[in-house]
């Protein structure tokens, strides 16, 4: 099982915060992650694929699209950070 | 001490201040310090309130790891911050942050670094709502262009 976390505007794209999936064998990076939840939700795949949103894999933001999310716990998908 | 906050409750930044003032090390001649307040406005409408979304434990984690990191660049270990999440009423204080050390020079750029890094860099996510709606803010180009001054 792994926990999807949607943060910022892509909370209200989602709908959900967060959600607990089985991913399916063919889910193997996070660039077939964002096309995968695209397949079930095109608003969201298509505001998942845009540039600025990264992806954090169990708590490392990730800059690779081809990371590995086998075995993720919790996978997290960020608009740009805006603190302060 | 390094000191880091991340709070649903609202806080007094000039009490925070005046208790970290008291309790610094008294070889520290210089304190600086940067507090931000939610306005109640923007470029075009009124806002009434912030709301900051966070990633729970991870937030914390990283807020944390980047003090430590600005600390140890500029050599100094008097540093608190206390930053809000959830719902803020415009007017009060969304950030908080306090630098003590030795002498002036790195006490200023600790603090201005950690702002810096704290708009672009930390896991929050920043919305106004006012009579016009809800609007996701997001950094500027110049927030941006700031923390990249502090690449090395």
């Amino acid at each position: 099982m792994t926990r999807i976390l949607f943060f910022g505007r892509l909370r209200d794209v989602a709908g959900h915060g967060e959600r607990d999936i089985d991913l399916p064998d063919d889910v193997a990076t996070i660039a077939d992650l964002r096309a995968w939840i695209g397949r079930d939700d095109a608003v969201l795949g298509d505001a998942l694929r845009c540039r600025s949103i990264r992806a954090c894999v169990n708590h490392v933001i990730s800059i690779d699209d081809n990371a590995s999310v086998k075995g993720a716990e919790e996978i997290a998908f960020m608009p740009p950070l805006s603190g302060g | 001490m390094i000191s880091v906050a991340i709070t649903r409750a609202a806080f007094s930044p000039e009490a925070e201040l005046a208790g970290f003032a008291a309790r610094r090390d008294t070889g520290s001649g210089a304190l600086a310090s940067f507090i931000g307040y939610c306005r109640n406005k923007s470029a075009d409408s009124a806002v009434e309130q912030l709301e900051l979304d966070h990633y729970p434990g991870f937030t914390e984690r990283e807020v944390e790891r980047m003090t430590h990191g600005v600390g140890a660049k500029h050599g100094v270990g008097e540093i608190l911050v206390i930053h809000r999440v959830g719902t803020i009423a415009a007017g009060e204080a969304i950030v908080l942050v306090a630098v003590a050390s030795a002498h002036r020079a790195a006490a200023f750029a600790a603090a201005e670094e950690l702002m810096d890094r704290l708009k672009t860099d930390a896991p929050f996510w920043k919305r106004e709502l006012g009579p016009a709606g809800a609007r996701w803010i997001e950094p500027t180009a110049q927030d941006y262009a700031r923390r990249e001054e502090h690449e090395e």
